[in-house]
């Protein structure tokens, strides 16, 4: 009885556990990748990729209809194509990759809403911009699983190189490793989680899951290790908050999602065990990590 | 305001036409701010009018960002028609904005109105709440108010062919008339209690008081809002509860929440139904009069079946 407010609307709801699920799967993959981003001092790329995948689902939208597949397919390339163009502009002006990056977004983000406005039938903006994390289908919920089994089978494989690349990139670069290849690739799989997470939670609101646990993971540990079990364990914590409070409190659930990433992020700034403000403030003589 | 269109539209009457035979002038340049008063006007005025709609159809008129063509279309036109009750309300700003001179006609004037409310489940929505619920055009009866208003306003600024308006006004309230009596039967062998439907935005309030049918919602008034766990789950436990048959996916609005309804509630998603705009000319519902038969058949199937 106790627990029926915490497992109830689980149990009687199939929407629910489908959204749970959906969100779940997006918590395992993406906070790793934001911590990637986040000590890459990339944090806002993540915001960029949101954006930029824009063009691409709204064009497949306008070609195929509202379906899966041609929105999936028209965001990743979409996000591929601005990830080498602003790559291949910073490389060759010497312009910053974020500088350039955000260049292209805004470009992509305008582009996305002429098409959708043009294309007039059947896509809707808002429907685009936040998604639905209550109508995830059978196809959404495996896309979303496959992308998140593919994201850790391949930081698996990459976490090697892109913790020196992170670290050092100067040393891959010494060593033949080709940094530039596990970096392109690294911003690959942002943007498939980003596509991924687009269908629950929208274009603007499918970053708060991969950055906000990604931000807010190094008050909790200090080791990368540790930062993206923080993060995958917050992103977790936030998708069952959020979606119980959008059902016991009447809140829209990507909003209460994100938000409620929110809420574990401000938790770990002010008292998390690593360098929050409360850890600075009793320790204030030494230095913290 | 009156005096000064007026004043206005007196050096257009005064034209050195002769004002004899008003098919010969020039159509005359015609504003709707969506496609079903387009079609007001259209049967209305025929041939006198060259009628331009701002919100095209099949596109959302709560969600629609004026261009700059728009207010060239207004700089142009003679006159402009608008629902009014907040429906298009970035209309006045737009008319204020493009120097449109000529006369603006609001066809809600002296409709009855219903005021809007998230009446398929008991919570409040922050917007909308006690104001009036713009979809006036869906109850046929209020439709003819309507008519008559445009009529009478196009009438009283175009002299020289206000009786052609009167009597295209005429003929067409004859034929909403039919058409009310039409539905009306339609629903006739259906028993009230039977008569609940959803849709997935509330803008039926008027057919359904017209005609005895209870439209639920899984969101508000309005196609902006995403809609809480908690709406969603009412939904579902009264589709269950009373057991209710259809669901309709109305034109505009995400299809994919009330998808995961159907699923779980058991219910059967029913056809397209078409509310604030009218459907492309090869569609189902090119005319105001196809859109009601249209929306009427579909809910009818689906009770019946």
């Amino acid at each position: 009885m106790l627990l029926d407010p915490l497992f109830g609307p689980f149990l009687e709801f199939a929407f629910m556990r489908r959204a749970l699920v959906g969100c779940l799967a997006l918590s395992l993959a993406a906070p790793p990748l934001g911590v990637f981003l986040v000590l890459r001092r990339l944090s806002l790329i993540g915001d960029a990729l949101g954006h930029a995948i824009l063009p691409g689902v709204a064009l497949g939208a306008t070609l195929g209809g509202l379906s899966l597949a041609a929105m999936s397919v028209g965001g990743i390339a979409a996000g591929l194509v601005i990830v080498l163009l602003a790559g291949l502009a910073a490389r060759g002006t010497g312009l910053r990759e974020d500088a350039s990056l955000a260049g292209f977004y805004l470009v992509a983000l305008a582009l996305g809403v002429a098409i959708v406005s043009a294309g007039g039938t059947g896509v809707d903006l808002m429907d685009l911009l936040f998604g639905a994390v209550l109508g995830v289908d059978d196809g959404a919920l495996l896309f979303m699983a496959s992308v998140a089994t593919l994201t850790l089978v391949a930081l698996a494989v990459m976490w090697r190189p892109l913790v020196a690349e992170t670290f050092d990139p100067g040393f891959l670069r010494h060593a033949g490793g080709g940094g530039a290849a596990w970096h392109l690739l690294f911003l690959a799989l942002v943007v498939l989680n980003l596509v991924a997470a687009f269908h629950a939670l929208g274009t603007l609101m499918a970053v708060g899951l991969m950055m906000l646990p990604a931000t807010g993971a190094r008050f909790w540990s200090g080791t990368v290790g540790g930062q993206v079990a923080a993060a995958v364990v917050t992103a977790m914590a936030a998708s069952v908050a959020g979606l119980l409070v959008s059902f016991h409190a009447d809140v829209p659930s990507g909003p209460a999602i994100v938000l409620a990433a929110g809420v574990l992020w401000a938790g770990g700034l002010l008292a998390g065990p690593q360098g929050s403000l409360l850890r600075r403030w009793i320790s204030r003589p030494h230095l913290a990590a | 305001m009156f005096a000064r269109r007026s004043l206005l539209a007196a050096p257009m009457l005064a034209l050195p036409f002769g004002a004899r035979d008003a098919h010969a002038l020039d159509p005359r340049p015609s504003v709707a701010s969506f496609s079903i008063l387009a079609d007001f006007l259209r049967e209305i005025g025929g041939p006198l009018l060259a009628i331009e709609s701002i919100v095209g159809p099949e596109a959302d008129a709560h969600a629609f960002q004026p261009a700059p063509s728009d207010a060239q279309k207004l700089a142009r036109a003679r006159f402009v028609v608008l629902n009014g009750l907040g429906f298009e309300g970035w209309m006045p700003r737009l008319i204020r904005a493009s120097g449109f001179r000529g006369r603006e006609i609001v066809a809600s004037r002296g409709v009855a109105t219903i005021t809007s409310k998230g009446h398929s489940h008991g919570h409040g929505h922050s917007h909308g709440h006690d104001e009036a619920d713009p979809h006036i055009w869906q109850d046929p009866r209020r439709a003819i108010t309507m008519v008559r208003n445009i009529a009478d306003g196009l009438a009283a600024a175009d002299r020289e062919a206000a009786e052609a308006y009167r009597m295209g006004a005429q003929r067409y309230i004859a034929e909403l008339q039919a058409l009310d009596t039409w539905v009306e039967q339609q629903f006739a062998s259906i028993p009230r209690a039977r008569r609940r439907v959803v849709t997935s935005h509330d803008a039926f309030a008027y057919f359904g008081a017209r005609y005895g049918i209870d439209f639920l919602s899984p969101q508000g008034i309005s196609t902006r809002s995403e809609p809480s766990a908690q709406q969603i789950a009412r939904l579902v436990q009264q589709l269950r509860r009373e057991r209710i048959g259809a669901i309709f996916i109305e034109a505009g609005a995400s299809p994919r929440v009330l998808e995961q309804v159907a699923a779980e509630s058991g219910a059967r998603i029913g056809g397209k139904l078409f509310s604030d705009a009218l459907s492309v000319p090869d569609g189902p519902a090119p005319t105001y009069l196809a859109m009601i038969r249209h929306n009427t058949r579909m809910i009818v199937e689906a009770l019946a079946g």
